[in-house]
Formats: structure tokens, sequence, C-alpha cells
């Protein structure tokens, strides 16, 4: 098998594949719920997509490493921390939809809400840990802090597992779509089970 | 990576789509909805953003009712776009845009119902019986569901008080069972326990008789004007408007007076979260979530400000003498 290589306008082309994918998808959605083209429930559907969204952007930037391996090419690894900073991106619509749209704005019951329900504490427990991962995302701040940062940033782990949880929690049964994202996420950990006994132990 | 380029005259018989495979790709899409990132694997199926339109089926024809108006209020309706393509019914589905999708060529006629157990006189409604024995009348009632959702909708149909006193309820009727239709032929999602949200079809409800008998409760046969459309329990379905949505069992062919409480399905599934009563309460949360508050779905987008209080029993407050003295906390 010849051995994958990407130039480097051809990592520039992805990349801007991923912004475009991203932002394109999130304005189409928020338009067309502004303009109640949403189905019944726009509000629903916005969190359904932004929940979803951050969830493939996380699976994405998780298949990175793994990929990287299997077809013995690091390059793969240059998509990682862009993959994941919209994983972050979508979270951060999420919770901001949820708070705008679906709570509008009552303050006192998001308080009550994540201290009281078990998924939501989960989700917004994935979301402090994605922020964490963000604002140490830099290279600079990744030189400053060592080896800690390795040790933040494995937090990824967890927050999929999280996040895995959050979205089994908040649905009524179980159907297909749910199923195949605990297969995906439970391949992508088990992938990494080296690394997460290494951090865990 | 090795890319040849293939002509687009380069296919092989093999490579040519199957035909029945081709008429239902929109489920074949949805199940192998890991194809695509973002977006793609939303699988909203909105009319703006969908990909895979549906050219080939013809909707569901509804038709007008005569009918008895309701006296207007002052509530403002729910838009009859959205009450036909928000639904909750696993039996096509469990996306709220599924039923609408999937239930376009569901047959609502022949139609049998039958009412029988513990009556004097067990009964046989055909299609037509459905809009001929009773007169029929319109209530606006507003449907609150479980998932802290609520919609105001105009209903057409009858008391099922009307339908008991006919079948003449013997002394040991304590309670009515309901059942939906079974037709995995008809419904995919009893076909398919992923698909059907792993419920154990036919789907059942219940009531007490007195909530059963209670002025409020309806049997209906359309909304807005018009035949109830299948999405919506076509062709005829349970209101109850003080209890949460999923009392309101849809496209049912039995009813049955017993002596015992029925089982009911959603208790079965997940007895802790829902119970037999299932009256709307906002002192009463469900366990994943708080019922104090509802959103309205009317019209308006996103920004719409539709979060008001939930209200017990619905606001349906005459109901309260039914359950006085019981313990709303311990039967939920």
């Amino acid at each position: 098998m010849r051995r994958v290589s990407f130039s480097s306008l051809q990592i520039t082309l992805l990349k801007a594949l991923i912004h475009i994918s991203c932002l394109g998808t999130a304005l189409w959605f928020y338009y067309q719920a502004t303009l109640d083209n949403l189905g019944g429930d726009p509000v629903e559907e916005i969190l359904h997509f932004t929940g979803i969204s951050t969830l493939n952007m996380l699976l994405l930037s998780l298949a990175m490493s793994p990929l990287a391996k299997a077809l013995r090419q690091a390059q793969f690894i240059r998509f990682r921390r862009l993959l994941g900073l919209y994983a972050f991106f979508f979270a951060v619509l999420h919770l901001g939809s949820y708070i705008l749209f679906e709570l509008q704005l009552e303050w006192s019951m998001l308080l009550s809400e994540i201290i009281e329900r078990p998924y939501i504490t989960v989700g917004f427990a994935a979301w402090l840990i994605l922020l964490t991962m963000t604002l140490t995302s830099t290279q600079t701040i990744q030189r400053k802090m060592g080896k800690a940062w390795q040790k933040v940033h494995n937090g990824v782990y967890l927050t999929a597992a999280l996040i895995g949880l959050h979205y089994m929690w908040s649905v009524k049964t179980l159907t297909a779509k749910p199923m195949l994202y605990l297969g995906l996420l439970m391949l992508a950990l088990w992938l990494r089970r080296d690394k997460i006994r290494r951090w865990l132990f | 990576m090795l890319i040849k380029k293939s002509g687009r005259h380069d296919y092989k018989e093999s490579q040519v789509t199957d035909e029945a495979i081709y008429r239902d790709r929109r489920r074949l899409l949805k199940q192998m909805g890991f194809i695509g990132a973002g977006a793609l694997l939303m699988q909203s199926k909105a009319s703006a953003i969908n990909l895979f339109a549906e050219d080939d089926t013809q909707a569901f024809e509804t038709r007008p009712l005569n009918y008895q108006n309701a006296v207007p209020d002052k509530q403002i309706l729910t838009p009859e776009n959205k009450v036909t393509s928000h639904n909750n019914f696993y039996e096509f589905g469990t996306d709220k845009s599924d039923p609408k999708d999937n239930a376009q060529a569901f047959k609502v006629d022949p139609w049998t119902l039958r009412i029988e157990g513990e009556v004097e006189a067990p009964l046989t409604l055909s299609f037509e019986d459905l809009f001929k024995l009773f007169p029929l009348e319109e209530r606006i009632y507003r449907l609150r569901c479980v998932e802290a959702w609520s919609m105001v909708i105009p209903w057409i149909g009858f008391p099922l008080s009307a339908l008991l006193e006919q079948a003449k309820p013997l002394s040991n009727a304590k309670y009515v069972a309901f059942e939906t239709l079974y037709d995995p032929q008809q419904m995919p999602g009893q076909r398919n326990r992923f698909i059907g949200g792993g419920i154990d079809y036919p789907y059942e409800e219940g009531l007490r008789i007195d909530e059963a008998a209670h002025s409020l409760t309806l049997l209906s046969v359309g909304l807005y004007g018009k035949t109830l459309p299948p999405q919506n329990g076509a062709p005829i379905r349970l209101v109850v408007p003080w209890k949460y949505g999923f009392k309101s069992i849809k496209s049912i062919v039995r009813i049955r007076l017993q002596e015992k409480q029925p089982r009911t399905t959603w208790n079965r599934l997940a007895p802790q979260e829902y119970g037999f009563y299932a009256n709307v309460n906002p002192m009463v949360d469900h366990p994943r979530w708080s019922q104090a508050r509802e959103r309205r779905i009317d019209k308006g987008g996103l920004f719409a400000s539709n979060r008001i209080d939930t209200q017990l029993f619905n606001g349906y407050e005459e109901v309260a003498p039914l359950y006085k003295g019981m313990n709303l906390r311990h039967h939920y």
C-alpha cells in the first residue's frame, strides 16, 4: 500500500473544508430556525443538531491519532486541534441554545437543573473540560505547561465518555442512533486503551 | 491512497441500485447516518433542509368533517403544520418528523374498533361508524407532552362517555384499556426495535372508568376541521387533556372494560419515570427533567418567547375531584 501523504496545500484545503462545513452548517441551521423552517419545534432541532455535531467533531478528532498510527502518517495529527476546537464550538452553541432558547434565560432553573439532573450535570462537566482544553490549546501555552499539558488534554477521553453518557441519558428510549454512537465512542476509547490506562494509573 | 478514476459509462450491472433499495433509500440513509459529519448526521428532515426529499409518496388524504364548532377562546392555536409534523408516534419512528414521513401510506379504511370486556353490549365499529355514530364536536384542548412542550389543538370528536354508554359497562368494569393497531407491515417501528424505540408493541394505555367517563375525555377523529392524518393517530385516537400526551393513545382498535388496572406501555418500559395516572403536575418532576414549566409551541421560530408555567391537571381543574384524597406524588 502506498503511504498517504498530504501536500501543505492539501492540508490547507482540508482545513478550509472543516471550517466551511462546520460554520456553514451551523449558520444554515440557525438561519432556518429563525425563519421557523425547522419542523414543529426549532428549539429541539437546534439542541439536537449542536449536540450531535459536538459528538461528531469529538469523534473525528479522536480518530486522528489512531488513523495516524494505522496509516503511519503523522500528518493526521495536524487536524486534531482544529477538530477538537470545533467540538467545543458546537458545545458552546449547544449550552448557549439551551440557556437562551430552551430555558429562555431562567438562570435559577439552569442552576437547579445542573445540580438536580444527573444528565445535565454530566453534560456540564464535559463542557467545562472542553473549555479548559480550548483555553490551553495554543502552542505557546502548550510549551509553557510542559508535561501538565498532556495530562489536561488527556481529559478528552473522560469528556468523550461523559458526552456519551449525557446523550444516552437524555433520550427517552435507546434507538439505533444513540446505540451507534455508543459503539463508536467505545471503539474510540478502546483504540486508546493503553494511553487511558497510563493516564489513570 | 490510490484513486482510480472511472468514467460514467463504467458502471457494471452489479452496481445498479436495486429498485427496492432505491425506494427504501431514506430509511437506509438514516440507518447509515454515520457516513457524514455534522449536519448530515443530524438527519433532520425539516422541509427546508431535506436533502432527500420524498417526491414519490403521496400525502395521506384527509377530508372535511361536519361538526359543531367550539366556542372560540383566547388561546392561540398551534399552527396546523406544526401539529401534523411534530409527533411522537414511535410505531413510525422516534424522531419527531418520522411519523409524518413514514405514515402517509397508512391504511385506515377499512378499520375495526371493538368495544368489549365487562360490558352488556359489546360493539364493533367500522370506519364509517367512527364518523356517523355520534354527533361530532370541536374541542380546543391544550396538549402537554411529558417532554415539557405543549400545543393548543382544535380536535374534532365525540366524548368517550357516549360510546361507553352504548356499550353499557357492567358493575365490575373498573378500568378501560386501549390498544393501538398492531400491523408490522405498515408500522416500521413494530418491525424493528431500533426504529420503534425498543417498545413492546402493541401500544397499550388505560384509564380508570371515572376518568374515561369524564366529559373532557374525547375520542378524536379529526383536527383543524378535517379527518386525522395518520401521524396524529388516524382514524381514531384518545385525547385526555389533563394527562401527559402519551396517555392519549393513537389509532385505536380495541377498547376493553375490565376489573383490573390495565398495563400501560410507558409504565412497563420505565416504571420509575411513567406512572399509570400521568396527570400533568408541575410539582412532580420527571426523574430526569423538571415539569414546572413548559415551552408552548406556536408560531414563530427560535426567538419566539413561549415559556410558561405548567398548571396542575394542565389547567383543567374540573378533574380535581377525581383524585380527591390521593397522593399525587405517589400516584404519578
